[in-house]
């Protein structure tokens, strides 16, 4: 799977998930169907590009689609 | 005049430890006079405000600090974790106050001019407020905003040549001992393995995609000042594979007298005369030492490496010359499951640069993991469901009696169809000749 179809199996499989905006890293490779070292590499880059963003309660990460879900605004910052 | 009033924080401060409410009071009495007229970038009371908060959360019986976050710096997933207080209007000074970590010198060696540079850079840009070398080993900087988080990363990584630690489903910052630096007991490097593999896994620091947290810990001995084996995914415990080296002229001065045991270090009470049969022979876990006239004998072959005959006796008896690590895994705190220590891996390999043996395992370790650990399951919760058999298959490491607990305590090894010679098929022909039915 090239680097763009990855990124839009990502984007669209991510955005039909309703009242989900938080994802395990499992999740996003079991979506691209691909072993965890490469997942990752298609995932970091996709975190670079800002399509997707980290999220973090300090164990464990999680990631969602840019702007999903709560953001920093929304705690008043 | 504090800002809020604090009845039960001040209890704490009443007993005989010294007390982080008082440490905290002093910082916010120090922002609050600022001689060196520092220029605050987040609120100067942020200090009162999280006294007060802490306060009302006694009062509640609940917290009030919600969970987690999206901030970070970019590209990093790792090293920063957002807080923020759910009662923002009443303690607007914590209504973010996101910590950071920050990777710990090796061997926790620092020089103060180094300390006062991360103290003024947090006075600055953050609360003020620091824990040094808690549980994670590393420097936490706690509490401060989102605009100051790049700030205090570029500051950090462009001016003070130091990176953030690792949080989340990451490799955490590892920690060693202070090794080979100042202690006779190492039998590694462990600033520089520890250095080499926080250099060689900077992806797996900063980037997470591991089901949950994973620790490496370096103790240079199994002493394990570090708690290596209590606490660490993988535990690197320096160890020899030769004798324990004896002077027996020393072993007679600390029966004579002449020589302290333990260096000195229980000297505050008179204990008698030093009772080496009582204190150190009775003592060995595996009953492998004694004495033969004026000679103190070791049967080396039996020695656990406990350390106590050592501790005891460093003049006279020092570690072996064959030195390396043994990797223990799967230590971890109670949180899916219940605590466990590390499980012995790979009994001994020698830590020599540039290390690729040792990488070796790790690798095949996470390969495993990442592929069969279910989410937030640590590697010894992973070890638990699928077997210790299937870690030894993955890591390509044969069987030792070694790696055995105690006889009995994992019965269940089985033999392959593919280890024994003729595999599982038989000629039932052959076979009712020597067994009726």
């Amino acid at each position: 799977m090239d680097y763009a179809e990855a990124k839009e199996k990502i984007i669209s499989e991510l955005s039909k998930k309703k009242g989900k905006t938080k994802f395990y890293f499992n999740d996003l490779a079991k979506i691209l169907d691909a072993k965890p070292r490469d997942a990752k590499k298609i995932v970091n880059q996709l975190i670079q590009e800002q399509v997707l963003e980290f999220w973090s309660s300090g164990s464990t990460s999680m990631y969602g689609l840019k702007g999903a879900g709560k953001q920093a605004g929304a705690e008043g910052e | 005049m504090p800002k809020h009033e604090t009845p039960m924080l001040d209890q704490l401060e009443t007993g005989p430890w010294p007390s982080f409410v008082s440490d905290i009071k002093q910082e916010a009495a120090s922002r609050a006079k600022n001689e060196r007229n520092v220029e605050f970038q987040i609120p100067e009371d942020v200090c009162d405000d999280l006294l007060g908060v802490l306060e009302l959360s006694y009062k509640h019986g609940r917290t009030h600090w919600k969970h987690g976050g999206i901030v970070g710096v970019f590209g990093y997933g790792g090293g920063v974790i957002g807080r923020y207080c759910d009662q923002p209007e009443m303690f607007p000074g914590v209504a973010h106050f996101h910590t950071m970590r920050v990777n710990q010198p090796g061997g926790k060696f620092y020089s103060t001019e180094y300390l006062r540079q991360l103290c003024d850079l947090w006075e600055f840009r953050g609360s003020g407020i620091t824990n040094m070398h808690g549980s994670t080993g590393d420097i936490i900087f706690l509490g401060t905003t989102t605009p100051q988080l790049e700030e205090i990363f570029y500051e950090m990584t462009h001016n003070l040549n130091q990176d953030l630690g690792g949080s989340g489903s990451n490799l955490r910052t590892p920690s060693d001992c202070i090794g080979q630096a100042r202690c006779e007991y190492a039998c590694y490097d462990t600033q520089a393995l520890c250095y080499d593999l926080t250099q060689t896994y900077q992806d797996e620091l900063h980037r997470p995609a591991f089901p949950y947290k994973f620790k490496f810990k370096f103790d240079g001995c199994p002493n394990c000042c570090v708690a290596s084996i209590a606490r660490a995914d993988i535990s690197f415990i320096g160890t020899w594979r030769d004798d324990i080296r004896i002077d027996q002229e020393a072993v007679q001065a600390y029966i004579g007298g002449e020589l302290k045991p333990n260096a000195g270090a229980h000297m505050g009470r008179d204990w008698g005369p030093f009772d080496i049969q009582k204190e150190v022979i009775d003592l060995c876990p595996t009953g492998c030492m004694w004495m033969d006239g004026k000679e103190l004998k070791i049967d080396n072959k039996e020695c656990t490496r406990c350390m106590h005959c050592i501790n005891v006796m460093p003049r006279a008896l020092r570690i072996g010359n064959d030195r390396g690590l043994s990797m223990l895994v799967g230590a971890k705190a109670p949180i899916l499951d219940g605590a466990q220590m590390s499980t012995m891996l790979v009994p001994f390999i020698k830590a020599e640069e540039p290390y690729d043996d040792i990488k070796e395992i790790i690798e095949k370790i996470w390969d495993w993991w990442m592929e069969e650990g279910k989410n937030r399951e640590r590697l010894g919760e992973l070890m638990k469901r699928q077997g210790f058999q299937k870690l030894l298959e993955v890591t390509e490491l044969q069987p030792d009696p070694r790696m055995v607990q105690e006889p009995r305590s994992n019965p269940y090894i089985f033999w392959k169809e593919e280890e024994v010679e003729g595999g599982w098929s038989r000629d039932i022909n052959e076979f009712r000749k020597y067994h009726q039915r």
